[in-house]
């Protein structure tokens, strides 16, 4: 497989011309975009299918199953909820957070910028341990949020921290500050210029952010397993109700729940973006 | 330091300043580096000794190896699918080709469970899809390394296209044209145009993945399964050494995992701002945006 698609890169050696340049596939490059594409259907998209496929096979018995099942309906109210609160709390704290590391001046602040990164890097079963030897029972600082809704949380806004920040960011270091200058020197006052210059501006990386920062908070499952404690109906988490239905081998009521998470993701990437085009249009 | 940037907005109001920079490290303190610290002090309590015996124990040294290959073979997949997609999406056109960019960005959506549901239902030996035609063909999938490799494969796939498409782009292809129409035949061009070019996001792509590979844990379970200690890998094994009362090999095991993700962290730290100086110049040179 791997020296097959090598040749993508290379396209086929003495044939391409200038003619035949950039637009249209070589002989060498469709054979590398079949190959590409093979192995892409059979990692992601056939499988894919196979979990709409399986949840589907029944019709739409299965998912009122799911639907119906208290347990599954509460996991599903856990997930979405706690994703909602935590991207609200990615928005503000991102967007502030990135205002700081690309505004502000201070010694530190390329500490702050690998630290950010970390909830990325770290593993995410790591990352519950991490949270649950400062958090947990055997807490230094007496707080102890374990086996509680709030634990939920905690671990979702540790893992999503990157997300909103490194959107912004980019876009916050391209501005022009000549705008808002003109903006203060006509008068405008520093939260005017913040509502009509500044957030306009930085409304669609805020708002791609916070997609990802949700769709990964769903579906997050490493985290959670040993600091959520999983208990049926009060901290267990979609992704965790999906585990122990394979586990249970019931993998059509796992791909119906799994299905359910996919359109949700779906829903949520669609209105993120209308809201980020009100948000941008009201300059 | 601070007063020449008093042109700028927020720079005005020292409260404001200063109360912005408190809530920005105090959340970051207490969220992200203060429990990521204090894993140290919990792996080392009981002193660098305890430590290395964890380490020594030949279920860490399996669970590590086995890691370490998975992540390492489904990093070189990922290294040749990445660069080779890349090329496709900058370079040519074709039909559907803004629906599979839309595409590849879909694992980054999916939780790693769903990932790993996914595969076993085509790849199970006994009710998927093709796993058993390929199970009589002499290939497991499910429950042994190929499936492993997929999974971590799959949730690490857009890493690398993600840091070398803008790159590409940013690029242009009036060397590589000018190499086409000096006789330079594809492969060379490759070599010697191409890939210098894209060598540091290319770099930071694998460091990125070999991160989230390593660390994959999620999908890796589903698709592994419990064949007694075999296909454990050092994610999993640090939940369940946690869970069998044995805290001190989990925190071990979770050190190291640490440790591999922060100095990956730094490598690409100190990569990235090269990587923006040769950006700028390339703007400064007058170069046309897109």
């Amino acid at each position: 497989m791997s020296t097959a698609t090598t040749s993508v890169a290379g396209g086929r050696p003495a044939r391409v011309r200038r003619s035949a340049s950039r637009h249209s596939l070589t002989r060498g490059s469709s054979l590398g975009l079949g190959v590409a594409l093979i192995w892409f259907s059979l990692l992601v998209l056939i499988p894919l299918c196979a979990v709409i496929a399986t949840a589907g096979e029944n019709g739409w018995g299965t998912f009122s199953d799911a639907l119906t099942n208290r347990q599954t309906l509460n996991a599903l109210k856990l997930t979405v909820l706690s994703s909602l609160g935590v991207t609200a709390v990615n928005i503000v704290m991102g967007t502030i957070i990135a205002w700081v590391l690309v505004r502000d001046r201070f010694p530190g602040k390329g500490l702050i910028d690998l630290v950010i990164d970390i909830p990325f890097a770290m593993p995410t079963i790591v990352a519950g341990l991490v949270l649950l030897s400062l958090y947990g029972p055997e807490s230094p600082l007496g707080v102890e949020v374990n086996n509680t809704r709030k634990a939920v949380f905690l671990a979702l806004a540790f893992v999503t921290v990157p997300f909103v920040v490194r959107t912004v960011q980019p876009v916050l270091e391209e501005m022009e500050t000549d705008v808002e200058d003109a903006a203060a020197s006509l008068g405008a006052s520093r939260a005017t210029t913040f509502r009509r210059i500044i957030l306009p501006t930085l409304a669609p990386a805020i708002f791609a952010g916070a997609t990802l920062s949700f769709a990964r908070a769903i579906s997050e499952y490493g985290s959670l397993v040993l600091l959520s404690g999983n208990l049926p109906n009060r901290t267990e988490v979609a992704s965790v109700r999906v585990y122990s239905a394979i586990e249970g081998g019931n993998q059509q009521s796992a791909a119906a729940v799994a299905t359910i998470l996919l359109l949700v993701a779906l829903v949520a990437i669609v209105v993120f973006d209308l809201i980020q085009r009100r948000l941008a249009r009201r300059g | 330091m601070a007063s020449s940037q008093s042109t700028m907005v927020g720079a005005g109001n020292p409260v404001l300043k200063w109360l912005l920079r408190l809530l920005v490290v105090g959340y970051l303190f207490l969220l992200v580096a203060w429990p990521s610290g204090y894993i140290v002090r919990r792996t080392f309590e009981d002193g660098t000794q305890s430590f290395l015996d964890a380490l020594s124990d030949p279920d860490v040294t399996h669970a590590l190896k086995l890691s370490v290959t998975v992540a390492l073979v489904a990093v070189l997949i990922n290294l040749v699918f990445g660069v080779g997609m890349s090329l496709l999406l900058v370079r040519f056109e074709f039909p559907g080709k803004r629906v599979l960019s839309a595409l590849i960005d879909l694992p980054m959506a999916i939780s790693p469970i769903v990932v790993g549901l996914a595969l076993i239902l085509v790849y199970n030996g006994r009710y998927g899809w093709f796993g058993p035609t390929l199970e009589d063909a002499g290939l497991q999938v499910v429950f042994a390394k190929p499936g492993m490799i997929m999974a971590t494969a799959f949730v690490a796939l857009p890493l690398v296209i993600r840091e070398v498409v803008p790159v590409l782009e940013d690029m242009g292809d009036e060397q590589e044209q000018a190499a086409n129409s000096l006789g330079a035949n594809a492969w060379q061009t490759f070599w010697r145009i191409t890939l210098p070019g894209i060598k540091w996001a290319v770099v930071y792509g694998v460091v990125l993945s070999l991160a989230r590979s390593l660390g994959e844990f999620g999908a890796v379970k589903v698709v592994a399964g419990n064949v007694s200690g075999e296909t454990t890998t050092a994610p999993v094994l640090v939940q369940q050494k946690y869970q069998n009362f044995e805290q001190g090999t989990a925190y071990a095991v979770a050190f190291v995992l640490v440790a591999v993700a922060v100095v990956a962290l730094i490598v690409v730290a100190l990569l990235r701002p090269s990587e923006h100086k040769t950006a700028r110049a390339r703007v400064g040179a007058g170069k046309e945006p897109s």
